[in-house]
């Protein structure tokens, strides 16, 4: 396939930031949110944060599937690694989420099966190989993860096992960018919408935006350049006011998305009320697995007695964070109590969550940032 | 908040793929891509192929890249349709 | 198939027939084979350099090597950082009971072979077998002695502003080579590790520009990254690094998208950092390319003033992105 060469990336972005300039009024201050995490990790890899004219910032959203995961999550997650005849499968970043008592990785440390997967199909080699176990699979996730975790389940079902259980917290997009903008206070001129999971939902779901909100917005890819270019692309919509949802990734990501995939999440869910760590019950914003695909269903099938779940860490600002009302190095907590080595919340937990990222790229022990 | 790298597809057997990306091969499923053929370039996240690159797309993509005048902003708010 | 028993580990018989029929007679030489508690060596005057490793990698055998093979290296290539010609080594052996005596064997092949190739000889060691499930098969330390000739003189205190940084080859290669086997990934045959002796190459540069040359260091655990960033912060100046002249295989970079690695992160076995004078930079890169493990020498940056203690990457897009030390271990993730 034909790719972009470092030479060229060097001269595409000198003339997107060139753009960049022209459009930009440097008298007024646009603030411009990154939706997903792997977009957070992009900016700061790439160091175009810094690359940017004064008065352009760019804040991370709540796109970061395991920053957002609540605390009762967690707390049930736990509660089923305890159990002797279970066998957690999960996404390496989860094991780092505190719950109330502590988080899996203290679980393994102290005997409980925790494996670490790559891909969700996994489990079904779990299950052949630990037949007398039950394995529950972590399934967190915004769309694009939801739709490969419903094609395991599908497969799951397809040969008949019985072993293998969901704990289900999936997440969506839209609502919870509706939900950042039913806030009075919000900061938000404009949004990078999230490649991958607009690669399952299409481009219609973001409609809203530009019709009810007059809200610029632009699919982005990945790559430093296909983020330049969508920032243009939001500038462009700024100064035209003409408002749409921009797709600078259009190679993967078509109008009306994965039709299979949408299908498929339609069969095995339904709309949910769901919990978002920092920010609360947001109506309609998760999906839970419709009653005739409970027997894969973790909390159904095996369910847990009751217990207590504390609220999250005190004085820490995840919640402002991830709403884009402040930046993370506001937080009191910030590179002193809370550090990716020692993390205290959820955004500092995930390498994709806006702390962990400014921590590590943006800032350092060493001072702030660089200087030329 | 989803990695995903794009790879070729070589080989099917059935419901399950191999996909190649500069001669690391991996499995991946090809449930939510049914229409998927050999040489096709598959975007993979988990281990489950997500979407067929459109390569015509690709190529408009770096060509607006490389253009960047005009163009680069009809593509992507829509104004040029590729073949669809 | 032969197995080690927890008897070749009492210092009775068994031991002492493990010893002759095996480590002897791959590590034979006249101050082994004394087989004594210790080694006794001649020394010349002038200043030593001591070092050691233990090594315990999961798999033990990988594309390109095993665990022997880094074993060997690993501690030549401390010696050579140093500035040290390499002489004697030691090697210590904590098997596990039931290890096969076929895979005992092949690591001791490699590591004669590589002690060879290094010009050191093993001169003493110590095997102990442990309890089944105590330790994964084999574990190796390895402990190293070498002179420091007089011209050398290395430290991160003769680092200064303006000198350029140059990496000996392609980074990442070890690292996923281990991590294919480890999770079975399908891998083309060309990522193998780049396990290798490093101190011809170390010595020769040395011998040609002295003092023009402040620092050496091996970029393994931690990777690029980590090790720049120890350098930066104990030199207290700034490096700058250009991302787009960093070599990385193609296949290293569609594994690392594949499993979410970072490759300056990742571990080499046989590349080294040379931090020297701006102007016999381009030299060195020419010396370094007459050797097989430094055809890839490239300059990837230099040390600047100013922004001391921290490294920042200049990426293909134009901006700086600050590298920190690595903190916990990169594991496959999605998200």
């Amino acid at each position: 396939m034909n790719k972009i060469t470092l030479t060229e990336k060097s001269k595409v972005a000198a003339s997107l930031l060139e753009r960049i300039h022209e459009l930009h009024n440097p008298e007024e201050t646009v603030r411009f949110m990154e939706v997903c995490g792997t977009h957070t990790v992009a900016i700061f890899r790439e160091g175009i944060r810094q690359m940017l004219p004064k008065g352009i910032e760019l804040i991370s959203g709540p796109g970061c599937p395991v920053c957002v995961t609540d605390q009762q999550y967690m707390d049930q997650a736990l509660a089923y690694a305890a159990r002797e005849d279970v066998v957690i499968a999960t996404f390496g970043d989860m094991l780092k989420i505190p719950g109330t008592t502590g988080n899996l990785w203290q679980s393994k440390e102290n005997g409980a099966h925790i494996e670490i997967i790559y891909s969700p199909m996994e489990v079904i080699g779990l299950s052949e190989q630990y037949p007398d176990k039950k394995i529950i699979f972590l399934g967190i996730g915004f769309e694009t993860t939801i739709a490969v975790i419903a094609a395991t389940i599908q497969a799951v079902h397809a040969k008949g096992l019985k072993n293998v259980f969901f704990l289900i917290s999936h997440k969506l997009v839209p609502p919870a960018l509706r939900a950042l903008l039913s806030n009075p206070e919000h900061q938000i001129d404009g949004f990078l919408l999230p490649g991958h999971v607009s690669v399952i939902i299409g481009e219609q779901p973001y409609q809203f935006l530009a019709d009810e909100y007059h809200m610029p917005s632009c699919i982005a890819g990945f790559d430093g350049v296909e983020i330049l270019a969508a920032i243009v692309n939001l500038l462009e919509q700024r100064k035209e006011q003409t408002f749409y949802v921009g797709n600078t990734y259009r190679s993967v990501v078509a109008k009306t998305g994965n039709s299979v995939a949408q299908q498929l999440m339609d069969t095995l869910y339904e709309p949910s009320d769901d919990g978002w760590r920092g920010i609360g019950v947001l109506p309609a914003s998760g999906l839970k697995l419709r009653g005739e695909w409970s027997a894969y269903d973790a909390l159904v099938q095996l369910p847990l007695g009751t217990f207590t779940t504390s609220d999250g860490p005190k004085g820490c600002q995840c919640g402002s964070v991830i709403q884009g009302m402040i930046h993370p190095d506001a937080c009191p907590l910030f590179g002193k109590l809370c550090t990716p080595e020692h993390p205290v919340g959820a955004c500092m937990v995930s390498v994709e969550g806006s702390c962990s990222a400014w921590y590590k790229y943006g800032f350092s022990s060493g001072g702030m940032t660089w200087e030329e | 908040m989803c990695l995903a790298v794009p790879a070729q597809l070589v080989h099917i057997n059935e419901t399950i793929g191999t996909v190649e990306l500069t001669g690391v091969q991996r499995e991946c499923s090809l449930l939510l891509v049914p229409e998927a053929k050999i040489g096709d370039w598959l975007l993979v996240h988990a281990g489950c192929a997500v979407q067929i690159v459109d390569e015509e797309e690709a190529r408009l993509t770096l060509e607006a890249f490389r253009e960047l005048e005009e163009l680069e902003q009809d593509y992507f708010n829509g104004k040029i349709e590729s073949r669809s | 198939m032969e197995r080690i028993r927890l008897v070749h580990g009492n210092g009775g018989k068994f031991s002492h027939e493990l010893v002759d029929q095996y480590i002897v007679k791959y590590f034979s030489n006249p101050i082994l084979n004394e087989l004594h508690d210790g080694a006794v060596f001649p020394v010349t005057t002038g200043r030593m350099a001591m070092s050691t490793d233990s090594y315990v990698v999961t798999p033990h055998i990988f594309p390109g090597g095993n665990i022997g093979k880094l074993a060997v290296c690993g501690t030549v290539n401390d010696l050579a950082m140093m500035g040290a010609v390499p002489q004697y080594l030691s090697c210590g052996l904590i098997l596990e009971e039931g290890l096969p005596i076929s895979t005992l064997e092949t690591v001791l092949q490699t590591m004669s072979d590589m002690a060879q190739l290094s010009g050191v000889s093993i001169v003493t060691g110590d095997t102990k077998v442990v309890e089944k499930g105590s330790v994964d098969g084999i574990y190796i330390n390895t402990a190293g002695v070498g002179i420091v000739p007089d011209y050398v003189q290395l430290g991160t205190s003769y680092i200064e502003s303006g000198m350029k940084v140059i990496i000996s080859g392609t980074l990442g290669d070890h690292a996923i080579a281990v991590m294919g086997t480890r999770y079975g990934l399908d891998l083309p045959d060309t990522i193998q590790t780049d396990c290798a002796p490093l101190h011809k190459m170390a010595h020769k540069l040395l011998e040609t520009f002295g003092k023009d040359i402040a620092f050496f260091r091996d970029p393994t655990r931690g990777g690029l990254a980590t090790t720049l960033q120890e350098i930066a912060n104990s030199a207290q100046k700034g490096i700058r690094l250009q991302e787009s002249a960093i070599p990385i295989r193609e296949e290293v970079q569609a594994v690392c998208q594949v499993l979410g690695y970072d490759p300056l992160y990742l571990a080499n076995e046989g590349k080294m950092i040379a931090i020297v004078r701006a102007d016999v930079a381009d030299e060195v890169v020419q010396v370094m390319r007459t050797f097989t493990e430094g055809r890839d020498a490239v300059i990837i940056g230099d040390v600047v003033n100013g922004n001391a203690g921290k490294v920042g990457l200049q990426t293909a897009v134009g901006g700086i992105r600050l590298l920190d030390m690595l903190g916990e271990d990169q594991v496959p993730r999605i998200c």
